[in-house]
C-alpha cells in the first residue's frame, strides 16, 4: 500500500518569552491509504500537536507534512478532523451544523438538506435535527460532530481522543459504530488516544508515542475483524498485546 | 445502516399543580410591591405639611394634579415626545455606529491593539463634560442631545461588540478552516454570529444610558423636553412640577427596561457550549 499522509522529520516548538517549548521533535511517520492507525501516548506527548499538523491547522517549525505527494500548507477539505472538544456552532441546530461543510462548498440548499438528513440518520440522531448543541448530551454532540465531518466526504479522517469525555458504555458503543461506518468505506483513519484498549480495539496498526513524539513502538495488529470489546478482553492475543503496549508506555517514563 | 440512540436521558412526567402552587410566589411578590408603593405614597401624603414643609417635598396629590394640568394643556405630551425622540435617535445612531466599528476594528487585530487605550480613555470621560463642546458645535437644539446620547451608547455597544468578536472560540474558527472556508466565511459564519451575544449585551446595558445622555443634555441647556421641565420647575420652586417630570421619566425608564428584558430573552435562546 502507498503512504497517503507523511510526516517527515517534523518538529514543533512554541515560543514563550525567551524559551521554546518543544512539543514534537523530528517525528517521521507514514500513514498507508485505507488503513486504521491508532496513535497511543500519555497526555502531553504531542499527540494533538501531531494531528493539528497533519490536518494543516498548524505548520511544523521544521520538517514537512505531505499529503498525496504534495506538501500540506493549510487545511485540506479531503482531510476531516474530529477534535477533542466540540466545535459545533452553538447558534446552529443539528441539521444546519451538519450542512455547514456543504454550505461552504456551495452545494445548493435542497441537496445539502438531503445529505445532512441521511448522515444524521446514519449516526443515529434522527428526531434531533432541530435541537441546538446545548440541548444535546455529550454523546449526541459527538455524533453530530461525526456527521458534520462525514458531510465533507473526506477520504482521510483524523480523530483526537474523540470519545475521551464519554462514559465507558457510551464509548464502547460509539467505537463499534465508528468501526461499522469505516469498514468498507476505503477511508484512512488516524485515531489518537491514551487508552490502550481503545487503541487495540480500533487499529490495524498502533504507534506508541513517548515524550516529545519519540516513537516507542510501531506495530501491526493482527486481531480479526469485526472486533467486539467484550470478546477481545478475554482473547489471549489481545492480552499479550495489551501487556506489550503497556510495557512500552511505562518504559518511556524511566 | 442505522444506529439507534440508546443513551439514558432525562424523563418528562406530567405534574398536577394547583393555581396557587404555580403562581403563588409571583402573586406574593407583586402584591408586596403594590403594598410598598401604596405605603410610601400614603406616608408621604400624611407627612407633607404635617411634619415636613411641602415646598421642598410636594405631595402625591399635588403631583397628580400637576400631571393632570400638564396633560390637559399638552405641555406633558410635547416635552415627553421630544425626550423620547432624542432617546430613540441617539440610541439607534450610537448603537449602529458602535456595532459596525466594534465588529470591524476588533477583526483587525493590530489596529485594535493600537486604538484600544485611546478608546478606553475617551470612554472614561464623563459624557456630561462633552455637553459644552457639543453646544458650541451643534447649538442647544435636539441634535446636541441626540449626539450626547449617541456618544454614551456608542462606547458601550462598541466595547461589548469588540469583546464578543475577540472572544470567539478559536476551535470554531479552525472548524471552518478545516471545511475549506476562507476569511469571508469565517467572518460571516463564525465571528458575526458569535459576537451577537456581545452586541446584544451592549445594546441591553446601553438603553438606560441613552435616557441618561438625553436628559443630561436637556438639563445643561434646552428649551424643550423633560429635562427642561425639571429645570424650569425647579427654578420656580415648583417641586410638584419637578416630581411630575421625574414620574414621567421613571415610566419611560420602566418601558425601556421591559425592552431590555425582551432582548435578554432573545440572547438566552442559545448559549455557548461550555457553561
Amino acid at each position: 500500500m502507498t503512504a497517503i499522509l507523511t510526516a517527515n522529520a517534523v518538529t514543533k516548538q512554541f515560543a514563550k518569552d525567551d524559551a521554546a517549548i518543544v512539543a514534537l521533535r523530528e517525528l517521521t511517520l507514514d500513514i498507508e491509504e485505507g488503513s486504521f492507525v491508532t496513535v497511543l501516548g500519555r497526555s502531553g506527548c504531542g499527540k494533538s500537536t501531531l494531528l493539528n499538523m497533519l490536518a494543516g491547522l498548524t505548520t511544523p517549525s521544521s520538517g514537512q507534512v505531505r499529503y498525496r505527494e504534495t506538501a500540506l500548507s493549510g487545511p485540506d477539505t479531503s482531510i476531516g478532523y474530529l477534535t477533542q472538544h466540540d466545535t459545533l456552532m452553538p447558534w446552529r441546530d443539528v441539521v444546519r451544523n451538519v450542512e455547514m461543510p456543504l454550505e461552504i462548498r456551495g452545494v445548493p440548499g435542497g441537496e445539502r438538506k438531503r445529505v445532512a438528513t441521511g448522515l444524521i440518520e446514519r449516526v443515529g440522531l434522527s428526531g434531533f435535527e432541530k435541537h441546538y448543541p446545548r440541548e444535546l448530551s455529550g454523546g449526541m454532540r459527538r455524533r453530530a460532530s461525526l456527521a458534520r465531518m462525514l458531510a465533507g466526504a473526506p477520504e482521510t479522517l483524523l480523530m483526537d481522543e474523540p470519545f475521551g469525555a464519554l462514559d465507558a458504555q457510551l464509548r464502547t458503543e460509539l467505537q463499534e459504530e465508528l468501526l461499522r461506518l469505516w469498514q468498507g468505506s476505503g477511508q484512512t483513519v488516524v485515531f489518537v488516544t491514551h487508552d490502550i484498549e481503545e487503541a487495540l480495539l480500533l487499529g490495524d496498526r498502533v504507534v506508541v508515542l513517548g515524550q516529545v513524539g519519540r516513537i516507542l513502538l510501531d506495530r501491526e495488529i493482527g486481531l480479526a475483524r469485526p472486533r467486539s470489546a467484550d470478546d477481545l478482553r478475554v482473547d489471549p492475543e489481545f492480552v499479550a498485546l495489551h501487556r506489550e503496549l503497556s510495557a512500552a508506555l511505562k518504559g518511556d517514563a524511566s | 445502516m442505522t444506529l439507534a440512540v440508546t443513551e439514558a436521558g432525562p424523563v418528562r412526567v406530567g405534574l398536577d399543580r394547583t393555581w396557587w402552587q404555580k403562581h403563588g410566589s409571583t402573586t406574593i411578590v407583586w402584591g408586596s410591591r403594590l403594598a410598598l408603593l401604596a405605603l410610601v405614597l400614603v406616608l408621604w401624603q400624611i407627612a407633607a405639611d404635617r411634619w415636613i414643609d411641602s415646598t421642598f417635598t410636594s405631595k402625591p396629590t399635588e403631583i397628580v394634579k400637576r400631571l393632570g394640568e400638564w396633560s390637559g394643556d399638552g405641555t406633558l405630551w410635547t416635552n415627553t415626545w421630544i425626550t423620547v425622540q432624542e432617546i430613540i435617535y441617539g440610541f439607534l445612531l450610537g448603537a449602529a455606529a458602535g456595532a459596525v466599528a466594534g465588529f470591524v476594528l476588533a477583526s483587525l487585530n493590530l489596529v485594535y491593539r493600537v486604538l484600544d487605550p485611546f478608546v478606553l480613555a475617551l470612554y472614561s470621560i464623563p459624557k456630561v463634560a462633552l455637553a459644552p463642546l457639543f453646544i458650541v458645535w451643534f447649538g442647544i437644539g435636539v441634535h446636541m442631545k441626540v449626539l450626547l446620547a449617541a456618544v454614551t451608547v456608542f462606547f458601550l455597544v462598541f466595547l461589548n461588540t469588540a469583546a464578543g468578536v475577540r472572544e470567539v472560540d478559536r476551535g470554531l474558527i479552525d472548524a471552518v478552516r478545516l471545511m475549506g472556508g476562507n476569511r469571508r466565511d469565517i467572518a460571516l459564519k463564525v465571528v458575526l454570529p458569535a459576537s451577537m451575544t456581545g452586541l446584544l449585551t451592549g445594546l441591553k446595558v446601553a438603553i438606560p444610558y441613552a435616557l441618561i445622555g438625553a436628559v443630561i443634555g436637556e438639563l445643561v441647556a434646552s428649551n424643550r423636553g423633560l429635562g427642561y421641565l425639571i429645570n424650569d420647575s425647579a427654578a420656580q420652586f415648583d417641586t410638584a412640577g419637578v416630581f411630575a417630570s421625574l414620574v414621567v421619566l421613571s415610566v419611560i425608564a420602566a418601558v425601556l427596561n421591559v425592552v431590555v428584558g425582551l432582548i435578554g430573552k432573545r440572547v438566552n435562546r442559545w448559549k455557548p457550549l461550555d457553561d
